[in-house]
Protein backbone atom coordinates (compact mmCIF):
# COMPACT_ATOMS: atom_id res chain seq x y z
CA UNK A 1 0.00 0.00 0.00
CA UNK A 2 1.49 3.35 -0.85
CA UNK A 3 2.51 4.94 2.23
CA UNK A 4 0.67 8.85 2.90
CA UNK A 5 2.22 10.79 5.18
CA UNK A 6 0.33 14.54 6.05
CA UNK A 7 1.49 16.97 8.36
CA UNK A 8 -0.51 19.53 9.87
CA UNK A 9 1.44 22.38 11.24
CA UNK A 10 2.09 26.18 10.44
CA UNK A 11 4.49 27.94 9.01
CA UNK A 12 6.34 29.41 12.03
CA UNK A 13 5.71 26.85 14.63
CA UNK A 14 9.32 25.72 16.16
CA UNK A 15 7.36 22.67 17.26
CA UNK A 16 6.52 21.91 13.73
CA UNK A 17 9.55 22.66 12.38
CA UNK A 18 10.99 19.80 14.48
CA UNK A 19 8.59 17.29 12.54
CA UNK A 20 9.56 18.58 9.34
CA UNK A 21 13.73 17.89 10.21
CA UNK A 22 12.77 14.22 11.37
CA UNK A 23 10.98 13.80 8.24
CA UNK A 24 13.47 15.37 5.77
CA UNK A 25 16.40 13.23 7.67
CA UNK A 26 14.94 10.23 6.88
CA UNK A 27 13.54 10.85 3.66
CA UNK A 28 9.92 10.76 3.89
CA UNK A 29 7.27 12.01 2.01
CA UNK A 30 4.63 13.51 3.26
CA UNK A 31 2.23 16.35 2.33
CA UNK A 32 2.22 20.23 4.64
CA UNK A 33 -0.78 21.44 5.61
CA UNK A 34 -0.56 24.58 6.93
CA UNK A 35 -3.16 26.03 9.13
CA UNK A 36 -4.51 29.46 10.46
CA UNK A 37 -5.07 29.27 13.64
CA UNK A 38 -7.23 31.36 14.10
CA UNK A 39 -9.12 30.00 12.02
CA UNK A 40 -8.74 26.12 12.55
CA UNK A 41 -9.28 23.47 9.60
CA UNK A 42 -11.96 21.07 10.22
CA UNK A 43 -9.60 17.90 9.64
CA UNK A 44 -7.29 19.85 12.07
CA UNK A 45 -9.93 19.66 14.75
CA UNK A 46 -10.52 16.29 14.13
CA UNK A 47 -7.79 14.26 14.21
CA UNK A 48 -6.75 16.52 17.53
CA UNK A 49 -9.89 16.60 19.17
CA UNK A 50 -7.77 16.75 22.75
CA UNK A 51 -5.82 19.76 22.16
CA UNK A 52 -6.82 20.94 18.36
CA UNK A 53 -3.55 22.14 17.69
CA UNK A 54 -0.47 21.67 15.80
CA UNK A 55 1.56 20.00 14.89
CA UNK A 56 -0.29 16.64 14.13
CA UNK A 57 0.85 14.31 11.71
CA UNK A 58 -1.32 11.59 9.92
CA UNK A 59 -0.06 8.07 8.75
CA UNK A 60 -2.19 5.78 6.44
CA UNK A 61 -5.73 8.19 7.74
CA UNK A 62 -3.97 7.51 11.62
CA UNK A 63 -3.31 10.54 13.90
CA UNK A 64 -0.69 11.41 15.95
CA UNK A 65 -0.37 14.58 18.21
CA UNK A 66 2.00 16.09 20.66
CA UNK A 67 5.94 16.63 18.99
CA UNK A 68 7.55 14.26 21.04
CA UNK A 69 5.23 11.69 20.95
CA UNK A 70 5.06 12.51 16.40
CA UNK A 71 9.12 11.94 16.43
CA UNK A 72 9.38 8.87 18.57
CA UNK A 73 6.55 7.25 16.15
CA UNK A 74 8.98 8.57 13.17
CA UNK A 75 11.74 6.97 14.82
CA UNK A 76 10.04 3.93 15.38
CA UNK A 77 8.11 3.23 12.00
CA UNK A 78 11.26 4.70 9.70
CA UNK A 79 14.60 3.26 10.42
CA UNK A 80 16.67 5.02 9.12
CA UNK A 81 19.17 7.41 10.00
CA UNK A 82 17.76 7.51 13.49
CA UNK A 83 17.47 9.86 15.64
CA UNK A 84 17.21 7.73 19.53
CA UNK A 85 20.34 5.26 20.32
CA UNK A 86 19.34 1.75 21.07
CA UNK A 87 21.12 2.42 24.32
CA UNK A 88 18.68 2.57 27.04
CA UNK A 89 20.38 4.96 29.30
CA UNK A 90 21.25 7.05 26.47
CA UNK A 91 17.74 7.34 25.21
CA UNK A 92 16.54 8.12 28.36
CA UNK A 93 19.53 11.05 28.31
CA UNK A 94 17.95 12.09 25.11
CA UNK A 95 14.71 11.92 26.34
CA UNK A 96 15.49 13.72 29.59
CA UNK A 97 17.24 16.77 27.74
CA UNK A 98 14.28 16.87 24.96
CA UNK A 99 11.85 17.73 27.77
CA UNK A 100 14.07 20.15 29.37
CA UNK A 101 13.99 22.09 26.40
CA UNK A 102 9.93 21.79 26.12
CA UNK A 103 9.15 22.31 30.16
CA UNK A 104 11.86 24.36 31.00
CA UNK A 105 14.09 26.23 28.52
CA UNK A 106 11.62 27.03 26.12
CA UNK A 107 8.90 28.64 28.47
CA UNK A 108 11.57 30.50 30.45
CA UNK A 109 13.25 32.54 27.06
CA UNK A 110 9.27 32.95 25.96
CA UNK A 111 9.02 34.63 29.46
CA UNK A 112 11.78 36.30 28.99
CA UNK A 113 10.42 37.78 25.52
CA UNK A 114 6.49 38.53 27.03
CA UNK A 115 6.94 39.41 30.34
CA UNK A 116 7.60 43.33 31.80
CA UNK A 117 9.22 44.42 34.94
CA UNK A 118 9.84 42.19 37.93
CA UNK A 119 8.71 39.21 36.18
CA UNK A 120 10.86 39.19 33.25
CA UNK A 121 14.00 39.91 35.37
CA UNK A 122 13.34 36.16 37.18
CA UNK A 123 12.42 34.67 33.20
CA UNK A 124 16.12 36.31 32.30
CA UNK A 125 17.18 34.72 35.52
CA UNK A 126 16.02 31.57 34.74
CA UNK A 127 16.52 31.19 31.15
CA UNK A 128 20.43 32.15 32.13
CA UNK A 129 20.48 29.40 34.37
CA UNK A 130 18.44 26.72 32.37
CA UNK A 131 21.14 27.82 29.52
CA UNK A 132 24.02 26.88 31.55
CA UNK A 133 22.64 23.44 32.08
CA UNK A 134 22.37 22.90 28.54
CA UNK A 135 25.80 24.11 28.21
CA UNK A 136 27.52 21.90 30.11
CA UNK A 137 25.51 19.17 29.12
CA UNK A 138 27.36 19.80 25.38
CA UNK A 139 30.72 20.60 26.58
CA UNK A 140 33.34 17.35 24.83
CA UNK A 141 30.37 17.23 22.32
CA UNK A 142 29.42 18.61 18.59
CA UNK A 143 25.85 17.36 19.29
CA UNK A 144 23.66 16.34 22.01
CA UNK A 145 23.22 13.16 19.79
CA UNK A 146 27.11 13.06 19.78
CA UNK A 147 28.27 13.03 16.49
CA UNK A 148 25.51 13.52 14.82
CA UNK A 149 21.96 14.98 14.80
CA UNK A 150 19.94 13.05 17.57
CA UNK A 151 16.28 14.11 19.23
CA UNK A 152 17.60 16.45 21.57
CA UNK A 153 19.22 18.40 18.63
CA UNK A 154 15.80 18.64 17.11
CA UNK A 155 14.09 19.53 19.90
CA UNK A 156 16.78 22.36 20.76
CA UNK A 157 16.88 23.48 16.86
CA UNK A 158 14.39 26.33 17.61
CA UNK A 159 17.23 27.81 19.42
CA UNK A 160 19.46 27.64 16.05
CA UNK A 161 17.34 29.76 14.12
CA UNK A 162 14.35 31.97 16.50
CA UNK A 163 17.11 32.92 19.19
CA UNK A 164 18.54 35.94 16.36
CA UNK A 165 15.00 37.04 15.88
CA UNK A 166 13.84 37.58 19.86
CA UNK A 167 17.46 39.14 19.88
CA UNK A 168 16.27 41.50 16.75
CA UNK A 169 13.53 42.23 17.88
CA UNK A 170 14.21 43.25 21.81
CA UNK A 171 17.64 44.41 21.33
CA UNK A 172 18.57 42.09 24.02
CA UNK A 173 21.32 39.42 23.23
CA UNK A 174 20.24 36.43 26.06
CA UNK A 175 22.68 33.92 24.32
CA UNK A 176 26.01 35.47 24.52
CA UNK A 177 29.86 34.29 25.19
CA UNK A 178 29.09 33.24 28.14
CA UNK A 179 28.08 30.49 26.17
CA UNK A 180 30.34 29.39 23.62
CA UNK A 181 29.97 25.98 23.55
CA UNK A 182 26.37 26.82 22.86
CA UNK A 183 27.34 29.15 20.20
CA UNK A 184 28.80 26.50 18.28
CA UNK A 185 26.29 24.05 18.32
CA UNK A 186 23.92 26.27 16.99
CA UNK A 187 26.17 27.25 14.02
CA UNK A 188 27.48 23.61 13.27
CA UNK A 189 23.51 22.95 13.46
CA UNK A 190 22.57 25.76 11.11
CA UNK A 191 25.06 24.44 8.50
CA UNK A 192 23.87 20.63 8.21
CA UNK A 193 21.81 20.69 5.01
CA UNK A 194 18.63 18.71 6.11
CA UNK A 195 18.36 21.83 8.37
CA UNK A 196 19.76 24.89 6.32
CA UNK A 197 17.36 23.86 3.57
CA UNK A 198 14.09 23.58 6.08
CA UNK A 199 13.86 27.26 7.59
CA UNK A 200 11.23 29.60 7.98
CA UNK A 201 12.08 33.22 6.07
CA UNK A 202 13.91 34.90 8.72
CA UNK A 203 12.42 38.49 7.75
CA UNK A 204 8.96 36.91 7.84
CA UNK A 205 9.68 35.89 11.23
CA UNK A 206 11.04 38.78 12.21
CA UNK A 207 8.26 40.80 11.22
CA UNK A 208 5.46 38.18 13.15
CA UNK A 209 7.65 38.14 16.77
CA UNK A 210 8.01 41.91 16.28
CA UNK A 211 3.97 42.35 16.35
CA UNK A 212 3.99 39.60 19.49
CA UNK A 213 6.20 41.97 21.04
CA UNK A 214 4.33 44.96 20.71
CA UNK A 215 1.43 43.18 21.70
CA UNK A 216 2.67 42.09 24.89
CA UNK A 217 4.88 45.44 25.22
CA UNK A 218 1.91 47.77 24.50
CA UNK A 219 3.74 51.86 23.89
CA UNK A 220 2.64 53.52 27.18
CA UNK B 1 26.74 -9.24 37.94
CA UNK B 2 24.09 -8.65 39.65
CA UNK B 3 21.62 -5.81 39.39
CA UNK B 4 21.85 -2.92 41.77
CA UNK B 5 18.52 -1.03 41.47
CA UNK B 6 18.27 1.73 44.02
CA UNK B 7 15.36 4.50 43.87
CA UNK B 8 15.35 8.08 45.60
CA UNK B 9 11.55 8.00 47.14
CA UNK B 10 9.10 10.33 48.84
CA UNK B 11 6.24 7.69 49.56
CA UNK B 12 3.34 10.01 48.99
CA UNK B 13 4.36 10.51 45.46
CA UNK B 14 2.39 9.54 42.99
CA UNK B 15 5.49 10.19 40.51
CA UNK B 16 7.54 7.52 42.68
CA UNK B 17 4.56 5.11 42.34
CA UNK B 18 4.66 4.41 38.90
CA UNK B 19 8.39 3.85 38.80
CA UNK B 20 7.43 1.33 41.80
CA UNK B 21 4.48 -0.42 40.12
CA UNK B 22 6.53 -0.56 37.19
CA UNK B 23 9.61 -2.35 39.04
CA UNK B 24 7.34 -4.88 40.63
CA UNK B 25 5.46 -5.90 37.92
CA UNK B 26 8.94 -6.53 36.61
CA UNK B 27 10.18 -8.68 39.62
CA UNK B 28 13.09 -6.43 40.13
CA UNK B 29 14.39 -6.02 43.45
CA UNK B 30 15.58 -2.69 44.65
CA UNK B 31 16.76 -0.68 47.76
CA UNK B 32 13.81 2.26 48.65
CA UNK B 33 15.46 5.59 49.88
CA UNK B 34 13.07 8.14 51.93
CA UNK B 35 13.83 11.97 50.72
CA UNK B 36 12.85 15.14 52.59
CA UNK B 37 11.98 17.79 50.04
CA UNK B 38 12.50 20.14 52.34
CA UNK B 39 15.75 18.43 53.32
CA UNK B 40 17.16 16.82 50.38
CA UNK B 41 20.12 14.11 50.79
CA UNK B 42 23.53 14.77 49.25
CA UNK B 43 22.85 11.63 46.88
CA UNK B 44 19.93 13.23 45.53
CA UNK B 45 21.33 16.54 44.81
CA UNK B 46 24.50 14.88 43.14
CA UNK B 47 22.03 12.22 41.17
CA UNK B 48 19.20 15.01 39.97
CA UNK B 49 21.65 18.51 39.81
CA UNK B 50 19.02 19.60 37.15
CA UNK B 51 15.27 19.44 38.98
CA UNK B 52 16.26 17.98 42.76
CA UNK B 53 13.77 16.01 42.47
CA UNK B 54 12.34 12.17 42.96
CA UNK B 55 12.04 10.00 41.20
CA UNK B 56 15.16 9.19 40.77
CA UNK B 57 16.19 5.20 39.92
CA UNK B 58 19.62 4.97 40.14
CA UNK B 59 20.95 1.20 37.94
CA UNK B 60 24.35 0.24 38.60
CA UNK B 61 25.18 3.35 39.98
CA UNK B 62 23.59 5.62 36.62
CA UNK B 63 20.36 7.61 37.51
CA UNK B 64 17.73 8.02 35.37
CA UNK B 65 15.42 11.15 36.25
CA UNK B 66 11.44 11.87 35.17
CA UNK B 67 9.00 9.13 36.30
CA UNK B 68 8.22 8.34 32.75
CA UNK B 69 11.06 7.97 31.51
CA UNK B 70 12.39 6.22 34.15
CA UNK B 71 9.02 3.54 33.36
CA UNK B 72 10.10 3.88 29.44
CA UNK B 73 13.50 2.49 30.40
CA UNK B 74 12.40 -0.24 33.03
CA UNK B 75 10.51 -1.18 30.01
CA UNK B 76 13.53 -1.54 27.85
CA UNK B 77 15.88 -2.86 30.14
CA UNK B 78 13.76 -5.54 31.59
CA UNK B 79 11.77 -6.56 28.96
CA UNK B 80 11.36 -10.42 29.53
CA UNK B 81 8.06 -10.39 31.18
CA UNK B 82 4.80 -7.94 31.68
CA UNK B 83 6.02 -5.52 28.73
CA UNK B 84 4.11 -1.91 29.42
CA UNK B 85 4.38 -0.43 26.68
CA UNK B 86 2.49 -1.67 22.93
CA UNK B 87 5.27 -3.00 20.34
CA UNK B 88 3.37 -1.98 16.87
CA UNK B 89 4.44 1.89 16.93
CA UNK B 90 0.51 3.42 16.51
CA UNK B 91 -0.51 1.86 19.69
CA UNK B 92 2.81 3.06 21.27
CA UNK B 93 2.61 6.54 20.35
CA UNK B 94 -1.16 6.08 21.89
CA UNK B 95 0.04 5.48 24.98
CA UNK B 96 2.71 8.09 24.88
CA UNK B 97 0.14 10.60 24.41
CA UNK B 98 -2.22 9.78 27.15
CA UNK B 99 0.60 9.55 29.97
CA UNK B 100 1.63 12.59 28.22
CA UNK B 101 -1.96 14.29 28.47
CA UNK B 102 -2.27 12.72 32.27
CA UNK B 103 1.15 14.30 33.54
CA UNK B 104 0.09 17.60 32.27
CA UNK B 105 -3.24 18.02 33.60
CA UNK B 106 -3.86 15.64 36.78
CA UNK B 107 -0.91 16.79 39.59
CA UNK B 108 -1.74 20.62 38.19
CA UNK B 109 -5.10 20.67 38.52
CA UNK B 110 -5.85 18.48 41.75
CA UNK B 111 -3.38 21.04 43.55
CA UNK B 112 -5.36 23.99 42.92
CA UNK B 113 -8.36 21.79 44.60
CA UNK B 114 -6.62 20.96 47.57
CA UNK B 115 -4.94 23.92 47.61
CA UNK B 116 -8.53 25.45 48.29
CA UNK B 117 -7.49 29.57 47.30
CA UNK B 118 -10.41 31.60 44.83
CA UNK B 119 -9.51 28.97 41.90
CA UNK B 120 -11.00 25.56 43.08
CA UNK B 121 -13.99 25.57 41.73
CA UNK B 122 -12.75 26.44 38.52
CA UNK B 123 -10.10 23.64 39.17
CA UNK B 124 -12.80 20.84 40.18
CA UNK B 125 -14.57 21.54 36.71
CA UNK B 126 -11.50 21.18 34.58
CA UNK B 127 -10.61 17.99 36.78
CA UNK B 128 -14.06 16.18 36.02
CA UNK B 129 -13.38 17.33 32.67
CA UNK B 130 -10.11 15.85 32.26
CA UNK B 131 -11.22 12.47 33.75
CA UNK B 132 -14.49 12.45 31.42
CA UNK B 133 -11.66 13.10 28.43
CA UNK B 134 -9.95 9.86 30.31
CA UNK B 135 -12.65 8.00 30.36
CA UNK B 136 -13.53 8.09 27.05
CA UNK B 137 -10.22 6.66 25.92
CA UNK B 138 -10.55 3.82 28.27
CA UNK B 139 -13.74 2.61 26.38
CA UNK B 140 -15.08 -0.85 27.31
CA UNK B 141 -11.68 -2.30 27.75
CA UNK B 142 -10.13 -3.41 31.17
CA UNK B 143 -7.29 -1.80 31.22
CA UNK B 144 -5.83 1.06 29.28
CA UNK B 145 -3.23 -1.23 28.27
CA UNK B 146 -5.93 -3.93 27.19
CA UNK B 147 -6.05 -6.95 28.68
CA UNK B 148 -3.33 -6.38 31.38
CA UNK B 149 -1.95 -2.98 32.97
CA UNK B 150 0.07 -0.68 31.14
CA UNK B 151 2.22 2.36 30.31
CA UNK B 152 -0.94 4.26 31.15
CA UNK B 153 -2.46 2.64 33.89
CA UNK B 154 0.64 2.87 35.69
CA UNK B 155 0.62 6.41 34.69
CA UNK B 156 -2.84 7.16 36.20
CA UNK B 157 -3.55 4.90 39.24
CA UNK B 158 -1.37 6.24 41.48
CA UNK B 159 -3.66 9.52 41.11
CA UNK B 160 -6.75 7.32 42.59
CA UNK B 161 -5.01 7.79 46.59
CA UNK B 162 -5.43 11.22 46.03
CA UNK B 163 -9.45 11.33 45.01
CA UNK B 164 -10.92 11.02 48.45
CA UNK B 165 -8.63 14.25 48.81
CA UNK B 166 -10.41 15.71 46.21
CA UNK B 167 -13.77 15.17 47.10
CA UNK B 168 -13.30 15.81 50.37
CA UNK B 169 -11.57 19.75 49.76
CA UNK B 170 -14.03 19.97 47.17
CA UNK B 171 -16.73 17.78 46.70
CA UNK B 172 -15.98 16.63 43.10
CA UNK B 173 -18.42 13.86 42.66
CA UNK B 174 -16.00 11.76 40.91
CA UNK B 175 -17.54 8.27 40.95
CA UNK B 176 -20.94 10.23 40.01
CA UNK B 177 -19.34 11.44 36.81
CA UNK B 178 -16.62 8.66 36.01
CA UNK B 179 -18.09 5.31 37.25
CA UNK B 180 -16.41 3.29 34.45
CA UNK B 181 -12.96 5.05 35.94
CA UNK B 182 -13.80 4.04 39.63
CA UNK B 183 -14.60 0.58 38.29
CA UNK B 184 -10.88 0.66 36.29
CA UNK B 185 -9.51 1.76 39.87
CA UNK B 186 -10.78 -1.41 41.79
CA UNK B 187 -9.66 -3.71 39.07
CA UNK B 188 -6.17 -2.35 39.07
CA UNK B 189 -5.64 -2.87 42.35
CA UNK B 190 -6.51 -6.13 41.60
CA UNK B 191 -3.25 -6.55 40.96
CA UNK B 192 -0.72 -6.75 43.42
CA UNK B 193 2.08 -4.68 41.54
CA UNK B 194 -0.66 -1.82 42.09
CA UNK B 195 -1.80 -3.16 45.71
CA UNK B 196 1.46 -3.09 47.09
CA UNK B 197 2.62 0.56 45.77
CA UNK B 198 -0.59 2.22 46.40
CA UNK B 199 -0.54 4.47 49.37
CA UNK B 200 -3.46 4.84 51.57
CA UNK B 201 -5.65 7.85 50.74
CA UNK B 202 -6.25 9.03 54.18
CA UNK B 203 -2.67 9.14 55.12
CA UNK B 204 -2.48 10.88 51.90
CA UNK B 205 -5.12 13.59 53.15
CA UNK B 206 -3.37 14.18 55.83
CA UNK B 207 -0.16 14.56 54.38
CA UNK B 208 -1.70 17.24 52.03
CA UNK B 209 -3.00 19.14 54.67
CA UNK B 210 0.58 19.69 56.44
CA UNK B 211 2.36 20.32 52.83
CA UNK B 212 -0.45 22.98 52.11
CA UNK B 213 0.34 24.40 55.55
CA UNK B 214 3.93 24.35 54.89
CA UNK B 215 3.85 25.75 51.58
CA UNK B 216 1.55 28.76 52.93
CA UNK B 217 4.35 29.37 55.53
CA UNK B 218 6.90 29.97 52.98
Amino acid sequence: MAEEVKLFKTWSTPFGLRVVWALKLKGIQYDAIDEDLSNKSALLLQYNPVYKKVPVLVHNGKPISESLVILEYIDETWKQNPILPEDPLEKARERFWAKFNDEKLLPSIWDAFTKEGKEREEAIATSLENLKFVEEELKGKIFFGGEKIGLADLVFGWLANLICVFEEVTGFKIIDERFPVLLAWMQEFLELPIIKDNLPPHDKLVIKYQALYEKYHPAK
Amino acid sequence: MEDEVVLLDLWASPFAIRVKIALEEKGIKYECKQEDLFNKSHLLLEMNPIHKKIPVLIHNGKPISESLIIVQYIDQVWNHKSPLLPSDPYQRSQALFWADYIDKKIYGIGRRIWMGKEDQEEAKEELIQTFKTIERELGDKLYFGGESIGYVDVALVPFTSWFYTYETCANCGIEAACPKLIAWAKRCKENESVSKALTDPLEIYGYLLQLKKRLELQ
